[in-house]
């Protein structure tokens, strides 16, 4: 199917989507946040907790006065390395256990720092690398089935009881597996340690728990005959940090949006810029696709009110990631079908939006979340439901699909809940696959008029962002019916301004290699 | 006598239910013989296992139907009186500014590390819910939305602080029952700094009910579709009570 949009009008969207992220872009570039710089520490090797089990990347990072760490905690790191002949990872494990003061290093000239820092940043890369051919040695190997391709959350709180549900999963047709993340982790300015057993909401994301994820389901892939995708959570204060460890661990995709931590978790905006930038700039060159979370203004207010706010997001999402060097396959822009099933012709206006979607944005492979907000106990009506989400989906070519779970609204979910969900899914795509290509909207009809209407709605709202700017919209509550002022919120303290000199080779090495527009 | 209550299938009395659950066993002919005799052991008669196959290596998933022998005596059942005063929003601002004579306060938030807002918002937003407006919006009420992950602590403080009249806190995702621990501690907290007759205490979630919430020490529970409307006459009622009995007790 095809609808007939106004693609100047797209241009002009697009247009404005880049002089609303320039000016952002100009602060981030001056900028460096602690978790930028704990990211690099763990590129070049760092891990492990010392003492209170805080993790020594932390650890490292607050040993230094912010006048130094404004130069980059490379450059400490790398007059160290140069002085001491300690590879960073055991300067790590020095400073941590109070042998060595960072601080102590400071004459050590620059060049000498970068000199014996450069082996260990390219092994850093190298390590990147890898990890992004093995997954292209895989898929090629195990191919996917074609998309949409069936997501689902694992959310036990027990990696291990995860492991589990998610083999099951993989065995009922499930293509991408998430580990739900425990609710209070994206405020967490530190990325926990360990194999998580008890978590509320979710796992941790850490290291140990997407190493035990990646394991089960390649072997739960070469079972299948098929590649499983896993995906966890950046968004939150620990975005770049989460990143590194996503891309040695080989996830798959991430949840990372430039705007969800600022308006839904209240983080400070600055550090969320910051931030974002350099984990999609990971992001882009280890071959992770990303996932927006547009889902969340449908959530909290009127979905039919929200449509033309979503897709200015989307818009915006795509301008940012653009910028952080990443290419049009691995943007998984979102969105949700989430309008009031008691709304006439409701289902017109889902699929003029999920249409819409995939029009202006033909390449980003896009995430199309389930029904939530109007689900009820009545488990019956939620999956079906769920039915005509599916239908949606496939008749407009949604790429990465959550399954939704007809006991969403009441606990999360069951083993047999999963079962029944993907089994919804399967039956409805199939039986559907080829729907989509068989009809011809109706000129002039509720589904074009729709999605006419939602475009220009867009572009007045991106055009009012464009005049005033992005931070200064947030301020006045543009997104989401959400204020939130440029030097509030959640981890403020943790941006500061990059000195003359600053260094952080892994953001010159991974420029060298995207294309970043100009 | 009142003649007990059935569930009904098509005639009175037939005690027809319908149940589905998963067994962490592999399926075959004996693991539905297995899902029968479970219905069997949990009092059912007539069970049939209608559907029963493979979910996953070492998992099977059961449909069946059934007979209870057991009925239920519905004149003896006692409800949650949570929603017992309907009323709009401009009858319980007419009832706030007769019986209560000033604006009620109410603060509300997701508490512990839940992130939900989705109930908390729907009951104090300005828009509020299924076209009936949030406490926001009422004349008579001042409503602070604390957002979400907000401590125990944190709300205790606010409420002495602000002089609080009414508490709402929700919890949208449970596990494990964590919802049923950051109830109990908010409880305790407030107990403890001697401020819980002084509020007017209520919860919310999906899975709250009002036997939970009279469990928990809470003055009322609200569900799934609970309407603005239907908390906010509940705590304009509860206070102006409250009030009532405590000057009258003063001119005793």
């Amino acid at each position: 199917m095809e609808l007939r949009i106004d693609q100047t009008s797209v241009d002009r969207c697009r247009a404005l989507s880049g002089s609303i992220v320039a000016p952002v872009e100009a602060f981030i570039a001056a900028h460096s946040t602690v978790s930028v710089e704990r990211a690099v520490l763990r590129l070049l090797g760092l891990d492990g907790v010392g003492r209170d089990e805080i993790p020594v990347p932390n650890v490292v990072v607050e040993s230094l006065a912010t006048p130094v760490l404004a130069r980059g905690i490379a450059l400490a790191i790398g007059k160290m390395v140069a002085e001491t002949g300690l590879n960073p990872a055991q300067a790590g494990a020095a400073i941590a256990a109070g042998e060595l003061d960072l601080a102590q290093f400071g004459a050590t000239p620059d060049e000498a720092a970068r000199a014996a820092l450069a082996p260990h940043v390219e092994a850093g890369m190298r390590r990147l690398r890898e990890r992004r051919a093995e997954r292209g040695e895989r898929l090629e190997r195990l191919k996917q089935l074609p998309p949409p391709l069936l997501y689902v959350i694992v959310a036990s709180g027990n990696i291990y009881e995860d492991r589990t549900a998610a083999v099951a999963a993989v065995e009922a047709g499930a293509q991408i597996i998430a580990v739900i993340r425990s609710t209070g982790q994206s405020l967490l300015d530190f990325v926990p340690y360990g194999a998580t057993t008890e978590g509320f909401g979710g796992t941790y994301a850490t290291q140990e728990n997407f190493r035990i994820m990646r394991a089960a389901l390649d072997e739960a892939s070469e079972r299948a005959g098929r590649y499983v995708m896993l995906t966890n959570y950046a968004s939150g204060l620990c975005m770049p940090e989460i990143a590194a460890l996503a891309a040695v661990e080989r996830l798959d995709m991430l949840l990372n949006d430039s705007m969800y931590g600022i308006l839904f978790r209240d983080i400070n905006m600055k550090r969320t810029f910051v931030d974002q930038h350099f984990s999609r700039t990971l992001n882009a060159y280890s071959g992770i696709i990303i996932n927006t979370g547009e889902d969340n203004y449908l959530t909290t207010a009127d979905a039919v009110d929200q449509a033309p706010a979503v897709l200015a997001s989307q818009f915006i999402n795509e301008e940012f990631a653009h910028r952080a060097g990443m290419p049009d396959r691995q943007i998984g822009l979102g969105d949700a079908y989430e309008i009031d099933p008691g709304l006439e012709d409701g289902f017109l206006f889902q699929v003029a939006q999920a249409q819409l979607t995939r029009q202006v944005f033909p390449d980003a492979p896009l995430k199309y979340m389930p029904p939530t907000k109007h689900m009820t106990g009545d488990v019956f009506k939620g999956h079906l439901i769920d039915a005509l989400f599916n239908l949606t989906s496939v008749m407009t070519g949604q790429t990465i699909h959550l399954c939704g779970m007809l006991t969403e609204a009441i606990h999360t979910p069951f083993l047999g809940d999963r079962a029944l969900s993907i089994d919804n899914a399967r039956y409805v795509m199939n039986t559907a696959r080829h729907f989509g290509d068989e009809i011809v909207v109706k000129p002039g009809g509720t589904i074009e008029k729709r999605a006419a209407s939602v475009l220009a709605g867009c572009e007045v709202l991106l055009e009012r962002v464009a005049s005033i700017g992005l931070m200064e919209a947030i301020e006045g509550a543009f997104f989401a019916d959400v204020k939130r002022s440029p030097d509030g919120g959640r981890g403020a303290d943790g941006v500061f301004a990059r000195a003359p000199g600053y260094l952080n080779p892994f953001e010159d090495a991974l420029r060298a290699e995207l294309t970043v527009p100009a | 006598m009142t003649q007990g209550v059935k569930p009904y299938g098509d005639t009175m009395n037939d005690g027809k239910m319908q149940l589905s659950f998963t067994l962490p066993i592999e399926w075959n002919e004996a693991a539905d013989e297995a899902a029968r005799q479970l219905a069997v052991n949990m009092g059912l008669v007539d069970v049939q296992v209608v559907e029963g196959r493979k979910i996953a290596t070492g998992f099977s998933f059961f449909v069946l139907y059934a007979s209870t022998p057991h009925s239920v005596d519905v004149d003896n059942v006692k409800a949650s009186p949570a929603r017992a005063h309907a009323m709009s929003m401009e009858e319980v601002d007419a009832f706030v500014a007769e019986n209560v004579g000033r604006k009620i306060r109410v603060a509300g938030a997701c508490i512990g590390t839940d992130a939900h807002t989705v109930g908390i918002d729907a009951i104090l937003n300005m828009k509020g819910y299924k076209g009936d407006y949030g406490l926001e919006r009422y004349h008579w009420f001042e409503a602070f939305n604390l957002g979400s992950q907000v401590a125990a602590e944190d709300l205790v403080r606010f409420t002495k602080e602000k002089d609080v009249d009414a508490i709402l806190a929700s919890q949208i995702v449970t596990q494990k029952g964590s919802d049923v621990k950051n109830f109990t501690e908010l409880v305790e907290l407030l107990e403890a700094e001697g401020l819980r007759d002084r509020v007017v205490l209520v919860c919310g979630g999906p899975r709250v009910t009002g036997l939970l919430a009279a469990e928990l020490g809470y003055d009322a529970g609200f569900g799934r579709g609970t309407l603005p409307s239907e908390v906010a006459a509940f705590i304009a009622v509860t206070l102006a009570e409250r009030l009532r009995r405590s000057g009258s007790q003063l001119f005793a």
